[in-house]
């Protein structure tokens, strides 16, 4: 099969035989025909440039995949990007990637653009998750703002995280509360997105965070 | 025929329209998440003969069982596409999904296994 020969993505040496060709990673061997695993969500949400796919693939079990969803008619409505559009030209390509849990969980993490126009994806990406990171880019706080309002609209739980490019901190997290006028009940964490640790680090946090809204929630 | 060929194929057709291949229809006949996990049945190895490629390439990916967005990135077919697709072959017995989870947020037990899960990584 030439495609195995062809794949720059090296240190991968499934042998899986049930994966096509085009996909960079191949997905790691499941016995076939057993009961598969639950799958559970989390967004990682933010602006271009934010690490996004960074994050997503530096805890990923495969390289990150892409995939593009096309918005609705409804969508195009809202958006009111053009009219009358046909439905295949207005798509958005986003990546994703996933992590086996347990034998019977599986987690998958969907990077998601931050911005209003891509609402159509976000609240099919919401729908059911536990919850979202948001990941700033201190030079351009106003690419946040976006996602996190709509988070706070929503009631999806979320965390802020600031991803030092560089290592260099530019905003201490204070001063990232207030900017995104966030209260404190959010947590704001500081993390590497290239950092295998420090997104564990993130997503745990963030599972806290689900748990303590879902206690905290009334009746 | 080869996945490699059966992909090439399928992404030569998503060039040229990719809704072709569903039939032009934009809705899967069941609901299906984006992260709904499909995998193949014993029958449905069994009945590749009664398939269109597309499908075909469907059911042969996910002998290793994975989700909607997976498939649909994997063989280069738009969300949409691939949930058609999936849901087509839910119907025909092809493949099987796992049960959709509650469609508000997962409860504490789930999330303390989903801690626990990342906690030993």
């Amino acid at each position: 099969m030439i495609w195995r020969n062809d794949r720059s993505r090296g240190g991968d040496s499934t042998t899986d035989l049930a994966t096509p060709g085009p996909s960079d990673t191949p997905a790691p061997p499941v016995a076939p025909h057993s009961a598969p695993p639950l799958p559970v969500k989390i967004v990682i949400a933010g602006g271009f440039g934010a690490g996004k796919t960074t994050a997503v693939g530096a805890i990923s079990d495969i390289a990150p995949l892409t995939t593009e969803a096309a918005m609705t008619t409804e969508s195009i409505g809202i958006d009111r990007i053009g009219s009358g559009q046909s439905k295949r030209s207005t798509t958005v390509a986003f990546d994703f990637g996933r992590v086996q849990l347990s034998t019977d969980l599986m987690l998958y993490l969907f990077g998601s653009p931050g911005q209003d126009r891509f609402r159509f994806l976000w609240d099919e990406l919401l729908k059911g998750a536990i919850g979202a990171v948001v990941l700033v880019d201190t030079t351009k706080f106003e690419e946040s703002f976006g996602a996190v309002s709509h988070l706070e609209r929503s009631g999806v739980p979320f965390v802020v995280v600031i991803n030092p490019f560089d290592g260099n901190l530019a905003h201490h997290p204070d001063a990232v509360r207030e900017a995104l006028d966030l209260p404190m009940t959010i947590p704001v964490l500081v993390a590497d997105a290239r950092d295998r640790n420090a997104v564990k680090g993130v997503l745990m946090a963030l599972v806290r965070h689900a748990m303590a809204c879902v206690t905290a929630r009334p009746g | 025929m080869s996945h490699q060929d059966l992909s090439d194929e399928l992404f030569r057709t998503r060039r040229l329209r990719p809704y072709l291949i569903t039939g032009g229809r934009t809705e899967p006949r069941i609901d299906l998440p984006i992260e709904t996990i499909v995998r193949t049945t014993p029958e449905g190895t069994a009945m590749l003969s009664t398939l269109n490629h597309e499908s075909e390439a469907v059911v042969m990916l996910c002998v290793a069982p994975q989700a909607i967005a997976e498939i649909a990135a994997r063989l280069h077919v738009p969300l949409q596409v691939a949930r058609v697709l999936v849901g087509d072959l839910v119907s025909s017995g092809h493949v099987a999904v796992n049960e959709p989870i509650a469609p508000d947020r997962p409860q504490v037990h789930l999330l303390e296994r989903v801690l626990e899960g990342l906690r030993t990584l």
